[in-house]
């Protein structure tokens, strides 16, 4: 077997090339993102790599004022609050990431169903995923 | 839905808890002993406590908030029950809801005929800052914390932004969750907060007023709830008086085989129906307005109770953040998707209304010490059935009541239904 585990790592170590990927149940079709070993609906193992466009539309979110050490460390707080959202792919699976380029001190500017883009930022030594609007 | 069924009856026959709050310089086992000799003191007709067989005890976290993990035979130790069998039940803020489902299953089994359910949680020792990122280990860390800086009042709001989208509702209607809970609060001495939100708005006031700065201009609740200052944001939409406070306590239930329960106490409490699921992560959910594993634990536990949700006279349910309460009172079938909000503008949620849910006050205003919770409901079903809960009785003599407890923003969701036999 040469292809990369269906896990987190290897999907850390895909973000980390800014590709999105996720895997796909070979019996039944099924979409994984972040990807599974296991399909949840046939209990296959037989998986496969797929790449994800990254064009989503916003499915919910909120402005945080008060995060998790890791968004203080990056240097988020009251002053400076970050959008955490729910985005929707376009090939149908949901993922929750930053949504940077949104006024977040006007969230009444911020729609759901307005669309949306993947990025990769760089926070501490780890690329992750975020989305600006499209 | 398979209509499941319980082995054999369990009823309620004592309930006790400590109040909820902040108390410095109370372990956890302090505040396990407190809601036991009051569970005791609950027991009308007498009990030894000696006649425990087994205890189940939810918990979430004491391993995070007070460096101590293996809690369930210290517990047993400190209340005198050593060798007795423990359990540590967690899932999250619904650890003691899920432990109660375990000390019903253990009797209905037939293997014990007397059972020790409780609920404890001691969060005040750690910073707030520390607190948040405690609880944030209840959702999926690798795919909601890390990357989207997700923490649980950014999850309800997330789904609070769903809802208010589908369904045009305003922060107001949130808002007049947190004024009916606190007014329930208000009238209950267990309850961390004592005061209506319109007693602290004149406290406020005066107090702004006695350092010499500017008078508000608040007219009302709502007025005072909208202000920034008075009221600040948490996690867009959600604001400080949205959101459940950080609380200490302990809640503790007395289950029994049904055939006992007359002789414990005049007045027990049957088990209707009991029911629970499990789900993934917020983002996996078909629903962001809703809760998919609430809906399909009240569906199991109405099957099982053979009842709907037209009989439920009294309700305790999940109220971590104001819009829960809103969607818990659709998941559990008493208003139609969308009108929950309604509903809690209309009054028809209050004590006097057509559905009362939280007479105790809620998580809102009682507080919310995580893995007590779910416990501390049933101890307001107990005294709302049993016509012993004061000046916060539901009117109306009621006989059916329900508890509803969530954990995280959803992954589990246990239900069960009572009955004053």
């Amino acid at each position: 077997m040469n292809q990369p585990l269906f896990n987190h790592a290897s999907y850390n170590d895909y973000l980390s090339q800014r590709r999105l990927m996720g895997s796909r149940c070979v019996k039944d079709g099924a979409l994984y993102l972040p990807p599974r070993a296991l399909c949840a609906q046939d209990f296959s193992s037989e998986m496969e790599w797929v790449e994800f466009r990254g064009r989503g539309r916003l499915a919910a979110f909120s402005i945080i004022y008060i995060g998790p050490d890791h968004m203080i460390e990056a240097g988020y707080g009251r002053e400076t609050p970050y959008c955490a959202a729910i985005i929707e792919l376009e090939e149908g699976p949901k993922i929750s990431a930053q949504l940077l380029d949104v006024d977040v001190f006007r969230p009444e500017t911020i729609h759901i169903g307005m669309s949306v883009q993947a990025i990769y930022i760089q926070r501490s030594q780890e690329t992750v995923l975020a989305f600006r609007p499209a | 839905m398979k209509r499941r069924r319980l082995g054999r009856g369990v009823a309620v026959v004592g309930a006790g808890m400590t109040r909820f709050g902040s108390f410095p310089g109370l372990s956890s086992r302090d505040l396990f002993v407190d809601a036991f000799q009051e569970m005791l003191a609950s027991v009308d007709n007498g009990f030894h406590p000696q006649d425990i067989e087994a205890l189940f005890i939810g918990n979430f976290s004491s391993d995070l908030f007070e460096k101590q993990g293996h809690t369930a035979p210290i517990y047993t130790d400190w209340a005198g029950l050593l060798p007795r069998p423990a359990v540590r039940v967690e899932d999250a803020c619904a650890s003691g809801g899920v432990a109660l489902r375990q000390g019903i299953q253990a009797i209905a089994s037939g293997m014990y005929d007397v059972v020790l359910v409780g609920g404890v949680e001691k969060m005040t020792n750690l910073p707030t800052g520390k607190v948040t990122d405690a609880l944030s280990t209840a959702a999926d860390m690798a795919y909601e914390v890390a990357p989207a800086g997700f923490t649980f009042p950014g999850l309800y709001a997330a789904m609070a932004t769903a809802y208010m989208h589908q369904y045009s509702a305003t922060p107001e209607t949130l808002m007049r969750v947190s004024i009916k809970n606190h007014e329930n609060g208000a009238l209950n001495p267990k309850a961390q907060f004592g005061a209506r939100i319109r007693d602290t708005m004149t406290a406020k006031k005066a107090s702004l007023v006695k350092k010499g700065l500017p008078e508000p201009a608040w007219q009302d609740e709502l007025d005072f709830l909208r202000d920034e200052r008075a009221n600040p944001t948490i996690a867009w939409p959600l604001r400080l008086f949205d959101c459940s406070p950080v609380s200490d306590g302990a809640a503790l239930l007395l289950l029994v085989s049904e055939d006992l329960a007359r002789s414990i106490t005049d007045k027990p409490l049957r088990v209707l129906g009991t029911g629970q699921a499990s789900d993934g992560a917020l983002h996996n959910r078909a629903s962001l307005h809703s809760i998919p594993a609430a809906r399909l634990a009240a569906q199991e536990a109405y099957a099982m109770a053979g009842i709907g949700p037209a009989q439920v006279r009294v309700a305790e349910v999940h109220d971590c953040f104001t819009i829960a309460e809103i969607m818990a009172s659709e998941d559990l079938g008493f208003f139609q998707p969308g009108d929950g909000g309604l509903a809690a503008d209309e009054g028809l949620t209050a004590r006097n209304g057509l559905h009362p849910i939280n007479t105790s006050g809620g998580l809102k205003s009682k507080g919310h010490p995580v893995g007590a919770s779910g416990v501390g409901q049933v101890v307001e079903i107990w005294k709302q059935l049993r016509g012993e809960a004061g000046e916060r009785q539901a009117p109306g003599n009621p006989n059916i009541g329900l508890v509803h407890n969530v954990g995280g923003s959803g992954q589990t969701c246990a239900v069960t239904i009572f009955e004053r036999i």
